[in-house]
């Protein structure tokens, strides 16, 4: 099967814990280059398709393909070099709290290459600097802002230069300012690497600026696909009444 | 990405003054890059050195890093770096990942070994005993204070507490201190035997345990079980913000949490202790029955000689000063913790609590 034009390739993936289904037949593309948001409402499904994608959920065979590949029955080698070809960013960072801002980021670099010491400390504060954190480098998860975490995590999902990058909920608890400069920090991610973003969010304004594509989720099912553009215009009452209150119409 | 290629020399090579990059330089083979020109570098006697790119095709962060890296190291030895043949997507990676200034550390103190020493020590004092210190302050006086006021005392917290700590942990300093009494008798009843001074088993098992070993053996268990219990249930707290819940509301962390805990503990440790004792001693009878033939009634008969107030009353007053140790160490590295449960291992030093 020929996917050469989508990164990742869901086909008719249905998903069901005991007996309550959460995911009905989901269907999509994310293309390259692009910045997908998956959004929806509390239990809409978002989360159970991100850990499908992650392989973190066995997805049914022939339903997810990341990079061409069939996501089930990954053997443990190809499972590695999967995980190596993508950056998550995790709505809490998911820093290790023992580790220090250096050490954490670090970490990928250490475990998967066998660059030395020195260069893997430059392109560590490299990328701290490009997420604006260098000064934070060596202080703890615990003594960060929200904002700061944020962008350290960002930071370590980048570090081994992956060409896709899952964000979930990235803008959840913070402030309209360090919200806007993250969104503008995964632009240029996009803008300047070329990586390909995933993204699920509630954050409208958040949505309005970064995203290419969107994809709207109603209990498990995909109830819109599509541009931007198309979304704002779109005549579904639940995607009218998602954009409408964002953005106080 | 493949991360196990095999080094290509042909991919880089240095003549004529010269280092030659193709192909591709990432994060698989930077580190082999390095090792090569690093090797290169110090033997280099040219004023003029050239990196040529022309041949290079895909580079990544690692890639630039690499080749900033040694433009840098050549530079501090005053050489001048001429880097030419850069494709534009090279050229923009290059542009893009520009190696960093390196961040200012505080400088670590080296004053030699006895300076070390000196500054642990104090370190130690300062983060451990001191706050220890105040800590045992804290929890004597607001013990006090619950005593004799009983406003403001959670109805059901200090019997839940003593249910916990105490009651909960019968079955396993039972079963411990039995076998405890039961192994001491049997290691001891061989040498026994040989000096024909059997019946001093009773003397050793009714000694051993009423003075030294039941108590012990109780405030080991209780530290494992519960101190661990309470060191955890108020970090958690701490790093969920309860704890400041609980000031905002008017009440003293530790009047509401650590004090119940006190009260549960000392109540029940000199009952535990006193189990600990009967187990551990019975656990000794039975060995002297089994090894030495001495029946229980002999071994009743005896005890009387062998058992003095004074130890009983030793054992006792050793259960509660361990079971208020037990709990204090439990709420110290409990509420030292900051960097969440982490700092259960290694609190941050200058940090009290409550805040």
């Amino acid at each position: 099967m020929d996917k050469t034009s989508n990164i990742i390739e869901v086909q008719n993936l249905s998903v069901a814990f005991d007996e309550r289904e959460v995911l009905t037949d989901v269907s999509f593309t994310v293309q390259p280059e692009q910045i997908t948001v998956i959004l929806g409402g509390s239990g809409s499904g978002k989360t159970t398709i991100l850990k499908h994608l992650l392989n973190l959920y066995p997805s049914p065979e022939n339903t997810t393909f990341v990079f061409n590949k069939d996501v089930a029955g990954l053997s443990e080698e190809e499972q590695t070099e999967f995980y190596l070809n993508m950056g998550v960013f995790y709505q809490n960072g998911a820093l290790i709290n023992s580790l220090t801002v250096i050490e954490n980021v670090a970490l990928p670099l250490e475990q998967h290459t066998t660059l030395p010491d020195n260069i893997i400390r430059q392109m560590v504060l490299m990328k701290l600097g490009l997420v604006n954190l260098k000064e934070a480098a060596h202080l703890y998860p615990a003594q960060l802002s929200g904002g700061m975490l944020k962008r350290a995590a960002l930071a370590r999902a980048i570090i081994m230069d992956p060409p896709l990058l899952f964000c979930d909920e990235p803008g959840a608890g913070l402030d309209p300012v360090s919200l806007a400069s993250l969104d503008q920090l995964i632009l240029d991610l996009r803008e300047q690497l070329g990586m390909t973003i995933v993204m699920v969010t509630h954050e409208v304004s958040s949505i309005l600026r970064v995203a290419d594509k969107i994809i709207f989720l109603e209990k498990g099912q995909i109830i819109f696909e599509g541009a931007k553009k198309e979304a704002l215009e779109s005549d579904i009452e639940s995607v009218q009444e998602f954009f409408g209150k964002g953005t106080g119409k | 990405m493949t991360l196990s290629n095999p080094v290509e020399s042909e991919q880089f090579s240095f003549s004529n003054n010269t280092f030659y990059i193709k192909d591709t330089l990432k994060m698989a083979n930077t580190g082999h890059f390095v090792k090569a020109y690093s090797q290169i570098v110090p033997n280099i006697s040219a004023r003029e050195i050239t990196i040529d790119l022309s041949g290079l095709e895909h580079i990544d962060s690692a890639g630039t890093t690499a080749i900033h890296h040694l433009t840098r190291q050549l530079s501090q030895k005053n050489i001048e770096v001429i880097t030419k043949g850069a494709n534009a997507s090279v050229k923009e990676k290059l542009e893009l990942f520009t190696l960093p200034d390196e961040i200012n550390e505080k400088p670590k103190a080296d004053g030699g070994f006895l300076y070390t020493i000196g500054e642990n020590t104090i370190e130690f004092f300062k983060t451990y005993i001191r706050d220890f210190i105040l800590l045992m302050a804290d929890v004597f006086y607001w013990s006090m204070v619950d005593l004799f006021n009983r406003r403001q005392r959670r109805k059901g917290a200090f019997v839940n507490q003593a249910i916990t700590i105490g009651v909960n942990a019968v079955p396993i300093v039972v079963a411990l201190s039995f076998i405890i009494g039961l192994v001491l008798a049997l290691q001891s009843a061989a040498q026994l035997q040989n000096f024909g001074a059997n019946i001093f088993i009773v003397d050793l098992i009714v000694i051993s345990m009423m003075g030294e070993m039941g108590p012990l053996i109780t405030a080991i268990l209780v530290a494992g079980r519960s101190g661990s219990a309470i060191a955890a249930e108020i970090a958690t707290m701490k790093v969920t913000s309860e704890t400041d819940a609980l000031q905002t509301m008017g009440l003293n962390p530790i009047r509401f949490v650590v004090v119940p805990k006190i009260y549960g503990s000392l109540l029940t440790m000199p009952f535990l202790t006193v189990l600990a004792n009967v187990f551990g001693i019975m656990g000794g009878m039975l060995a002297a029955y089994l090894y030495l033939d001495i029946t229980p009634e002999v071994f009743f008969n005896r005890m009387p000689d062998a058992l003095y107030q004074k130890d009983i009353l030793t054992g006792i007053i050793k259960s509660l000063v361990f079971g208020a140790i037990v709990v204090l160490t439990g709420t110290f590295f409990g509420s030292n913790v900051e960097n969440g449960a982490e700092g259960l291992v290694k609190p941050p030093p200058n940090q009290s609590w409550p805040p």
